[in-house]
């Protein structure tokens, strides 16, 4: 298959369709207007497709807990104050068990912040931004390849798993255009849906979409099980990128955006003859651990560089769990870290740490 | 010879409900299962129940059911119409769930002209939570958040649901009825299965008003909780259609 040149919110949209989506439920909020609109021209276009413009964001992921309930592949986005907004709606799916693909096409905060790319909803993603004891798949692309080919698989991981599934593009990734190809995905097995809410026509007992469980011993027990759904997720769907660690005395830890402008850092640190590497989370959650406490023994410093105050390196710290020192450089509210700052800044640690 | 002069819909489950003695829930669960019966549609009937006295309601219908968050069931019911379009959805809410946390999603619910059933139970106070105030709340009326009376200057004039929804186009079937006698009983039953007929029918939105009781919050006996409803509700919250697909014809 050729490749497209297609902005990263268009991208986002034909993937899901791609991935058997055929059913949105938005609302406008900057910087991820292009995908809901996509949706809206698409959508109608396929059988049963249907596009909703929600009235509020809060409405948007309650229509898509109805839509998972009945079964379908469904799909939400935003961005970080309409995140926010989802979050009840996240904490429902997850406790009541749906699959749902939800994007965050994430700015500038807190509160209304600004409308440039940002990485400061790293903690409303992996630590729950709603209620409870849930857990859900965070994916991080860095490219708008990396954003069609997750997106595609976000579906049938939702599906397997039962869960929402985050994917997470800071407003670069939905706004920038770059070539894409839409490759057919490896399928996974996936179980029937004989719980979704369909009908009993008189043959079954009625299914019940539920997340209310007043008994503390039979909500205990049900947390349970989710628990154990995350440890599996934990152990199997890991995902990130080793760049240039051989031998490295410095490893930034960076996603996204941030990573692209750190792999150009690596790159000539190392022509200078500085030895540093990249670990690239692909999933925020789970974070890969073992990735961070395998880095090579010449490591003497971590670097987590984020478009946020400081997130990320709180799981950077408890992955290392203070063997090596762990820094964190960040630029944020809208503001893009440039190489020349990332650059001076592991100079400035790796003097340190001698 | 012995012989059934009284079943219970098959609309219903077995399950016995949780509701206060007195309390009309149970009355109205049972039109709408017979409903759901008689129309032939409860095999692919999807309901959605509230967050508040009927929050246990997904265990009561006999068919497929979702418990939405507070407020939301407009926006479930919509998703799930939204995927299964020749299904009967409907959601049951009382007033807290529908008049205050969830009015923008019943509002725009009825103003795309969602195709589901909304019944709506309005008796006046929050229920579950112990007895506070709601937006339908009369006036002077006390609740554990209104303990001297509902003041009109600081909490507003109770909220007519009915009336407001009869101001958009996309509800198509907007009535208040009311269950405190046998009578008042039938035309509600008449008015759910007019509701549920618009849906099938692919009108548009339909919405029912009950006016129910609280005897446990109000703190009179279930008798005198009906009479007070009839002397006290339906003064301020007239019977009758606001809006129905006949009009103009």
């Amino acid at each position: 298959m050729s490749k497209t040149l297609m902005k990263g919110n268009e991208a986002l949209g034909a993937a899901a369709i791609q991935a058997g989506c055929k059913y949105f439920f938005g609302y406008p909020i900057t910087p991820q207007n292009e995908l809901p609109e996509y949706m809206s021209r698409e959508l109608p276009n396929i059988e049963g497709g249907a596009f909703v413009q929600a009235e509020s964001e809060v409405a948007a992921i309650n229509m898509i807990y109805g839509a998972a309930g009945a079964g379908a592949r469904c799909m939400t986005s935003s961005s970080s104050p309409g995140m926010a907004l989802k979050q009840e709606g996240i904490s429902y799916i997850a406790g009541a068990e749906l699959p749902a693909v939800i994007v965050n096409i994430s700015r500038g905060g807190p509160g209304l912040g600004g409308i440039q790319p940002s990485q400061a909803d790293y903690f409303q993603s992996t630590r729950g931004g709603g209620n409870g004891d849930y857990r859900h798949l965070v994916y991080a692309p860095a490219t708008i390849q990396e954003a069609v080919d997750l997106v595609m698989e976000a579906f049938d991981v939702a599906d397997y798993y039962r869960n929402p599934v985050i994917v997470i593009g800071d407003g670069m990734i939905g706004q920038m255009m770059e070539p894409v190809e839409f490759k057919e995905q490896k399928k996974r097995e996936l179980p029937a849906k004989d719980w979704a809410t369909t009908g009993t026509n008189g043959e079954r007992k009625p299914n019940i979409i539920n997340s209310l469980a007043l008994d503390p011993a039979e909500l205990e027990k049900h947390n349970q099980k989710l628990s154990r759904k995350y440890k599996e997720m934990e152990e199997k769907e890991v995902r990130h990128e080793d760049y240039r660690l051989e031998d490295a005395e410095l490893v930034f830890v960076a996603y996204g955006t941030t990573s692209r402008i750190t792999r150009n850092v690596v790159d000539a640190l190392r022509d200078e003859g500085i030895k540093v590497g990249m670990i690239r989370p692909i999933t925020l959650w789970p974070f890969p651990m073992a990735a961070i406490q395998n880095v090579p023994d010449s490591t003497k410093a971590l670097l987590s560089v984020e478009m946020s105050e400081g997130q990320m390196i709180d799981d950077v710290k408890i992955a290392i769990e203070g063997r090596i020192p762990a820094y964190h450089y960040g630029r944020s509210g809208g503001m893009i870290p440039v190489p020349e700052d990332i650059m001076e800044k592991a100079k400035e640690i790796l003097g340190g740490v001698k | 010879m012995m012989q059934v002069v009284y079943e219970k819909t098959k609309g219903l489950t077995d399950k016995q409900t949780h509701y206060c003695p007195g309390c009309t829930h149970g009355v109205i669960h049972k039109l709408v299962g017979e409903v759901l019966v008689e129309l032939g549609v409860l095999g692919k009937s999807v309901g959605v129940a509230p967050v508040g006295c009927s929050v246990l309601a997904y265990d009561y219908f006999n068919c497929d059911m979702h418990e939405a968050a507070h407020g939301r069931a407009p926006a479930v019911a919509t998703g799930i119409k939204r995927v299964l379009p020749d299904h009967t959805v409907f959601t049951y809410q009382g007033d807290g769930d529908l008049a205050s946390i969830g009015t923008a999603e019943i509002i725009h619910a009825a103003h795309r002209g969602e195709k589901f059933t909304t019944i709506f139970v309005n008796n006046a106070i929050y229920g579950m939570t112990g007895g506070q105030m709601a937006p339908t709340t009369l006036i002077g009326q006390k609740a554990t958040t209104s303990p001297y009376g509902r003041d009109k200057a600081t909490t507003g004039m109770p909220l007519k649901v009915s009336e407001m929804m009869a101001t958009i186009d996309g509800a198509a079937f907007v009535e208040r009825v009311s269950v405190h006698d046998v009578p008042n009983i039938r035309k509600a039953k008449k008015a759910i299965k007019k509701a549920f007929q618009v849906q099938i029918d692919g009108t548009g939105f339909g919405i029912v008003e009950i006016l129910s009781n609280c005897p446990t919050n109000w703190g009179i006996t279930p008798v005198d909780s009906l009479t007070w409803l009839k002397e006290n509700m339906i003064p301020y919250y007239p019977l009758g259609n606001f809006r129905t697909p006949e009009e103009g014809k």
